[in-house]
């Protein structure tokens, strides 16, 4: 076989693999918000207690059993369960959320709403997180002590705590910024910090391993023999390798930081998905809850597709035989 | 020759890393053109003094010297700048395993360029046209596909190469090499080595560091021998090597195997335990060495074993396979790295079934027998492998690991067995003394000595030896191929020794097989094959450590 030929095949096979990648990860997605939905839809309806009254306002409303018939009837709650069940599914395939209960209006309103500032939260954190993890793990190499101490400690320090400790020293004593989150930069700072610091603590501890390896191997003596310096050994060598444990944790990571949004958005009283969830759950706002959860389910399946094609790209040793 | 300055000139070079002395006033000199060889087996302080060279022997290392010219430069009045200037542009590099060598992530064209980008002003396109001339200098086929792989994707020897392009880049005037052969196959070896000299030839002067003498003797003008830290003896290589005056540099000499008839002793025979004590019912009857009437303890017939490989097809290990191994005789199984030996001996050793053909041990059906059928059978075979440490358990202790192999088993508490434990000990020639200590607290010699010990435990009559010495020292070496040859004439033992090593086989086997892709190419009594070969592969094998040696 001619080399040239031989190149062609390799792309050919290249491609292939690229489509078989994107077909999976397609299905996978897919598969991931239909058992979402299902799982949502089977386990609110094991919460006890009566839609129909969460519908009329709650459960301390004083609606008439005749208007409770008629939510009933209306939202298609005396139907069998399964009926229900696929009728929900139907509707969910051609992207119709239904309408909230508690607000009233279509969840696809609400979400269009609430998602971009969660997501902008979110995107921000694992940003800040990931230069948090990059520089706490190569100070680490340096001072290691020193690093994995503000590591361990920064992994371990739950939201609700940070979050009150960096409002008391820098909205109540310094007043830098303000307690109460909005969408303006400096609204954003503590929110971001407060979801960033644990997650950054964990990425760099993962991260200074394979730091350490990299700095400590033949590749990174033989590039010093080449006559490059130690920033060049960093840059060129190896961070590449540092990153790679770290790029796989982010589509875990992000899921975390969906959740740690819950307690975030609470206390600085930040509109977005993890107080919608909050109230939505606490108000058995069925539709709500639904849309939540598969909107967080597909940023979640998005972001894992995003790692893992990062992780190919910085590693090409990935995919191939 | 011309006589030009010397291109490295040391003088009572001292290294230490804390209060520990490494490197102890050494003493070297090399010219344009020159290849000076360092040899020394591991600890003797030969790496440490390459990185010093460099400056790079590591955080916490001191360093002090009474002369330290490297190229030119005095090295103890360099900056880190000044370094950097000399490292890659007048002092070029090779390590000894190219796949951890160079960055896996990037392509072996990218990690040459570095070279060129860091010390010259050419351009990007003058650069990636020079990367394609190299490639091509070291002698890669189709150097700008080659050029766009990593190390990953090439071959030992093509990746070996791509190194030596990445330290000739720009012309230095003096090439370290340390190791630059020790992870390649005999034959591309011997072709790396070529290239070196032709390296020199071009006026670079050169720094060899080898842990083989014979492996460096063709290349180099002079010879350095190292231990602990010294330079024990030094002068030209005739001289070191014909006429060796210090103790360490002739022992070292009569530890390589090469030329060595079978059953020479290789090592210095003080506090050989030769006249080790028999463990009880063991195979005491050896039949006289070297009968061939008798029946063969392993027969193998027509075997053939293939791996599926992921989006290609079948990748096939082994076809084909015969050969009989007979009481108290060694076979030997040569060949270089996938040849398929190691799955021959797991496919001997009834782990592997094969697709087809079968073995046979002791008369009666082997690899198409139920394992509850062989259980019987196992004690009779046994195995030792390259990395014994990797085979032992790493919460037991030695005595425990003994007790596990005594009682097939059933229990690891030494303390029922510790009579055999220690006489196993001994027989080995490892002190009793050591029965309490984990096996990583070790040297090597002496893991591959428990590794033996434990493989005799249930009394075997064949021992399977899948690369046994490879990863030792030479003095080390010699030491573990002597036991194997006392405890083959004390306890009649067969042998299936596999090996890469030409020299070792030679010297261990009665009979030789000669593997290549899978398929026997030659076989026969060694002698036979080594003196008359008859086909191509074999000829070229044995040419190939020839011109090493």
């Amino acid at each position: 076989m001619s080399p040239s030929a031989t190149t062609s095949t390799r792309q050919g096979g290249a491609l292939k693999a690229s489509l078989r990648w994107l077909l999976s990860t397609l299905a996978g997605g897919i598969f991931v918000l239909w058992a979402v939905a299902t799982a949502i839809f089977f386990g609110i309806r094991m919460i006890p207690g009566d839609p129909a009254a969460a519908i009329m306002g709650g459960p301390g409303s004083q609606a008439s059993a005749e208007a409770l018939e008629a939510a009933r009837i209306e939202y298609g709650l005396d139907q069998p369960l399964f009926v229900q069940y696929f009728g929900q599914l139907r509707r969910l395939a051609v992207g119709d959320l239904g309408t909230s209960y508690s607000l009233k209006s279509p969840v696809s309103e609400v979400l269009a709403e609430i998602v971009p500032s969660t997501l902008v939260l979110a995107g921000l954190a694992l940003v800040v997180a990931w230069l948090m993890a990059l520089l706490l793990a190569v100070l680490s190499t340096r001072i290691s002590v020193v690093g994995s101490a503000v590591e361990i400690i920064s992994a371990a320090v739950p939201h609700f705590w940070l979050a009150s400790v960096l409002i008391m020293i820098f909205s109540t004593a310094l007043g830098w910024f303000p307690p109460v989150s909005t969408n303006t930069p400096g609204g954003l700072v503590l929110p971001v910090v407060t979801l960033a610091l644990p997650l950054a603590g964990f990425l760099g501890q993962v991260m200074r391993d394979s730091l350490e390896k990299a700095q400590h191997s033949a590749f990174a003596l033989s590039a010093r023999a080449r006559g490059e310096s130690e920033i060049g050994v960093l840059l060129r060598h190896s961070l590449r390798h540092a990153a790679l444990p770290g790029i796989a944790l982010s589509g875990w990571a992000l899921g975390s930081l969906l959740s740690g949004a819950v307690v975030v958005e609470s206390i600085f009283a930040r509109p977005g998905l993890g107080r919608a969830l909050l109230s939505a759950v606490t108000a058995r706002d069925i539709p709500l809850v639904t849309g939540v959860a598969l909107v967080s389910a597909g940023a979640y399946v998005l972001i894992m597709a995003v790692s893992d094609l990062a992780e190919r790209l910085v590693d090409p040793r990935i995919g191939e035989p | 020759m011309t006589t030009l300055k010397p291109v490295l000139q040391v003088t009572d070079l001292n290294v230490s890393f804390g209060p520990d002395t490494v490197v102890r006033g050494i003493s070297l000199t090399v010219n344009p053109g020159e290849c000076l060889a360092l040899v020394g087996e591991s600890g003797s302080g030969k790496s440490v003094t390459a990185r010093s060279l460099l400056g790079l022997a590591g955080r916490g290392a001191h360093v002090r010297a009474k002369t330290l010219s490297v190229a030119g430069y005095d090295a103890q009045k360099l900056s880190t700048r000044g370094w950097r200037k000399l490292r890659g542009a007048h002092v070029g590099f090779i390590l000894q395993d190219a796949l951890t060598s160079l960055d896996p992530l990037r392509t072996v064209g990218k990690e040459i360029e570095d070279v060129l980008r860091l010390h010259g002003s050419a351009s990007g396109s003058q650069r990636a046209a020079r990367v394609i001339e190299l490639l091509q200098a070291v002698g890669l086929d189709d150097p700008v596909r080659r050029a766009g792989q990593r190390s990953g994707e090439l071959s030992g020897g093509m990746r070996q190469r791509a190194l030596i392009a990445s330290a000739i880049a720009m012309d230095p005037a003096l090439i370290i090499a340390d190791e630059p052969t020790t992870a390649l196959d005999a034959t591309i070896a011997a072709a790396v080595l070529g290239l070196l000299r032709d390296l020199r030839r071009g006026g670079a002067g050169m720094l060899l560091i080898s842990h083989d003498l014979a492996a460096v003797s063709a290349t180099a003008d002079s010879i350095a021998v190292m231990a602990n830290g010294r330079i024990v003896e030094q002068g030209p290589r005739a001289q070191v090597l014909e006429d060796p005056q210090h103790p360490y540099t002739r022992a070292l000499l009569a530890a390589a195997p090469s030329g060595k008839p079978r059953f020479t002793r290789l090592s210095p025979s003080a506090g050989a335990p030769s006249s080790a004590p028999q463990p009880s019912g063991a195979a005491t009857t050896a039949p006289p060495l070297g009968t061939v009437d008798a029946q063969p303890l392993l027969r193998a017939r027509g075997l053939a074993k293939s791996f599926p490989m992921a989006g290609s097809a079948d990748f096939r290990a082994v076809s084909s396979v015969d050969f009989e191994l007979f009481p108290a005789r060694t076979l030997g199984v040569v060949g270089e790295s996938g040849s398929g030996k190691t799955t021959t001996a797991r496919m001997a050793l009834g782990l592997l079934v094969p697709d087809a053909g079968s073995v046979e041990f002791c008369g009666e059906p082997w690899s198409a027998a139920a394992e509850s059928a062989r259980r019987a059978r196992r004690p009779s075979l046994g195995a030792i492998y390259q990395d014994p440490l990797s085979s032992f358990d790493p919460r037991l202790s030695t005595a425990s690991l003994l007790a596990d192999s005594l009682s097939f088993g059933a229990t690891r508490n030494p303390r029922s067995y510790s009579g055999e434990i220690s006489q196993l000990l001994e027989m080995v020639g490892l002190h009793p003394d050591l029965a309490p200590r984990n096996p990583a607290t070790l040297s090597g010699g002496q893991r591959q000595r428990l590794a033996i010990a434990r493989a005799l435990a249930p009394k075997p009559k064949v021992l399977i030896c899948d690369e046994p010495v490879s990863a030792l020292d030479v003095s080390i070496q010699a030491q573990v191929l002597d036991l194997l040859d006392e405890l083959q004439q004390s306890l009649g033992l067969s042998y299936l020794l596999i090996s890469h090593d030409l020299a070792v086989i030679r010297h261990m086997s009665d009979d030789v097989l000669v593997m290549k892709a899978g398929e026997v190419v030659e076989s026969g009594a060694t002698e036979s094959v080594f003196t008359n070969p008859q086909h191509s592969y074999t000829r070229a094998l044995l040419a190939a450590t020839s011109s090493e040696s």
